[in-house]
């Protein structure tokens, strides 16, 4: 992101420039807020937006920096959803005790889950991490004697949001508080990668091997990330059952896990906004789409996928950031030494 | 009681020989180019459509359209392989996973505005239907049928993998691909002609499927996770290995089904996890 003069610096300076806040970061922040002015009808849709950035969040954490791949986040959304709606169905309807509650049982599996991610890459990993949310899927669906099963959980009634703000239909504390957790997680995600941490975990995504050869181990680094990872999941649906009151079986389906890969990637893995800038597209052009056969809601998402893949690997993003760069007239990222592969190949056909 | 033991074995056999249809050419595919192919039950689902299309709209008998299906499956895979999988055989898992899925994703939708969301209906002649009674056991006809023809499909495709000269090529290129290039094996050629039977089967796969367990737009999506295990537990490039995991997942998915219905699919997932931890290659696997 921000090539600090890296030649010169020393490490200490060249963190403090990756975190110094910049203009654009403001003027992002700030025009979370324009809902409440300018589309005060949409808050609801504005405050699961505000979720569905904080669940892609957490999936950058662990794709985005330290190169894991999971195909069932879901889970842990999920148990943090139905950890919070339990919680209130027992008569503690009370969102912030409730919220670190939830966000610590979320951490709890994801903790326990890390010891098996850390162990296993490629189809093994894909695989492992898609079996997990199908047995989590098929544990809460069977299990409907606590749950609900396909029914969804009832009885979900959360009090006011420390004892003044209730939770309105038009949707006003639920976005400020949807809001208010995202920012929160945000600046720790933030502080969290410009940390030597941080930088430990981009180099286990760039080479795990190489990684141990100069004495730094992974494993240990990786289970860290991932419970993180899984907590911040975990408050993700734990702030969309509060502020939905009901929990259904959808929050731990594949389809939520295949989503919100699909967000992440569109935005731009490893960038931390990338997830953000995601979620607002994808759920706005849900919604817009709401009315169509939720089927046909598919295509454009397909050919979109197969577009990031072949014409934009660093999501919306990275192109945007090429876009700039070559309009200040200079190189694209890399462009002068090492076109990117896709293009090599489109070029020159396959490689032999 | 032993009845009912031997009816569900039978049944999940049977259930057992059309995921291995479905599953053995991404098996042998992704052993020899490690291509993460999401997208190959898209194939099974078109060669399930092209015998609902066959059938209902030009009357054609159930057994003509099978090789239809196969072949039509096969030419559409191979237009996307030359066109689009190739460029990303040297990238990560993910864009793999990405690009295939974002063509699952496609298909479903396409066919869903085609033929509609409802489950598409097939009417077998008559010389399929019905039972037959062996021994206080009733066995489906359709259910036999389908045991033979795959188990005929799977002698065969054993057959040229092990006596042929292409089959030594294939073998060859999923031990080593680049021992294989060295010795001047085309891979190239072979993985596409290799890539089309694997779809082709997968498109046989999906129209001998339409009698049981139907046709829908969500085929390919919903037998994708199938698949996947049956792949992932068996081991990349193994025929024998994909074989006796979808025999393993049939029957222990229609006994699941059959004696705990309330627990549904989760002992699936569950032995596909143990497994998975135990022999991260699968059972019959090699490498990862």
């Amino acid at each position: 992101m921000t090539a600090a003069s890296p030649a010169l610096a020393g490490p200490h300076q060249q963190f403090e420039t990756q975190i110094r806040w910049r203009s654009i970061e403001f003027v992002f922040w700030l025009a979370t807020l324009l809902p409440f002015v300018v589309t005060p009808d949409y808050l609801v849709l504005a405050s699961q937006i505000a979720v569905t950035a904080l669940f892609a969040l957490s999936l950058d954490l662990i794709l985005g920096y330290a190169g894991i791949v999971s195909l069932g986040h879901a889970a842990f959304f999920g148990f943090g959803a139905y950890t919070a709606g339990l919680i209130s169905k027992w008569g503690w309807g009370e969102p912030l005790t409730g919220l670190v509650i939830s966000g610590i049982a979320a951490g709890l599996l994801g903790y326990l889950m890390s010891f098996v991610i850390a162990r296993f890459r490629h189809l093994a990993l894909i695989m492992i991490t898609l079996g997990f949310g199908l047995l989590l899927l098929e544990a809460a669906n069977s299990a409907s004697w606590l749950t609900g099963g396909a029914d969804g959980l009832q009885g979900v009634k959360m009090w006011p949001l420390l004892g003044l703000f209730r939770f309105d239909l038009y949707g006003v504390t639920a976005y400020w508080y949807a809001l208010i957790v995202l920012f929160v997680f945000f600046l720790m995600a933030r502080r969290l990668i410009n940390s030597p941490f941080g930088l430990a975990l981009r180099g286990i995504r760039e080479n795990a091997v190489r990684m141990r050869a100069i004495g730094a181990e992974s494993r240990p680094h990786i289970r860290k990330i991932y419970t993180l990872s899984a907590v911040m999941a975990g408050v993700a649906g734990a702030v969309l059952t509060q502020t939905t009151e009901t929990v259904s079986l959808g929050v731990l389906d594949f389809q939520r896990s295949a989503d919100i890969l699909v967000i992440l990637i569109l935005g731009g893995t490893g960038r931390l906004y990338g997830g953000l800038i995601g979620a607002i597209i994808y759920m706005i052009a849900r919604d817009w789409f709401s009315g169509v056969n939720p089927q046909y809601w598919y295509f454009p998402i397909g050919v979109l996928l197969i577009a990031v893949v072949l014409f934009l690997p660093n999501g919306i993003l990275g192109g945007v950031a090429q876009l700039i760069n070559t309009g200040r007239g200079q190189r694209w990222f890399g462009w002068a030494t090492s076109p990117p592969t896709w293009m090599s190949s489109w070029m020159r056909g396959p490689r032999p | 009681m032993m009845t009912s033991v031997l009816g569900v074995l039978f049944d999940g056999f049977a259930y057992g020989m059309l995921l291995f249809l479905l599953s053995v050419g991404l098996s042998v595919t992704l052993g020899m180019m490690n291509f993460v192919n999401l997208a190959h039950c898209t194939f099974g689902m078109i060669g399930g459509y092209v015998t609902v299309t066959l059938m209902n709209a030009a009357g054609w008998p159930f057994l003509a359209t099978l090789p239809v299906a196969f072949v039509a499956a096969a030419v559409i895979s191979v237009v996307f392989e030359r066109t689009m999988f190739r460029r990303l055989y040297r990238s990560s898992d993910l864009d793999q996973c990405l690009l295939t899925i974002g063509l699952v994703f496609v298909s479903v939708a396409v066919a869903a505005y085609v033929y509609g969301t409802i489950q598409q209906p097939v009417s077998l002649p008559n010389y399929l239907r019905g039972s037959v009674h062996v021994g206080g056991l009733t066995l489906g006809v359709y259910r036999i049928f389908l045991i033979v023809f795959a188990l005929v499909v799977t002698g065969a495709l054993v057959a040229a993998l092990e006596f042929t000269r292409f089959g030594a090529q294939v073998r060859a290129a999923v031990d080593n691909q680049r021992m294989a290039r060295g010795l001047g094996i085309n891979v190239d050629s072979a993985f596409a002609v290799t890539f089309a039977l694997g779809s082709g089967l997968a498109g046989l796969g999906g129209a001998l499927a339409i009698d049981i367990v139907g046709l829908d737009p969500s085929f390919a999506l919903a037998y994708l996770v199938y698949v996947l295990i049956v792949v992932a537990v068996g081991g990349l490039g193994s025929i024998g290995g994909t074989f006796a995991a979808a025999m393993l997942l049939g029957i222990s998915d229609m006994a699941g089904k059959y004696y705990f219905p309330a627990i549904g699919s989760f002992l699936i997932y569950l032995v596909m996890l143990s497994l998975l931890m135990w022999r991260p290659a699968g059972i019959f696997g090699r490498r990862t």
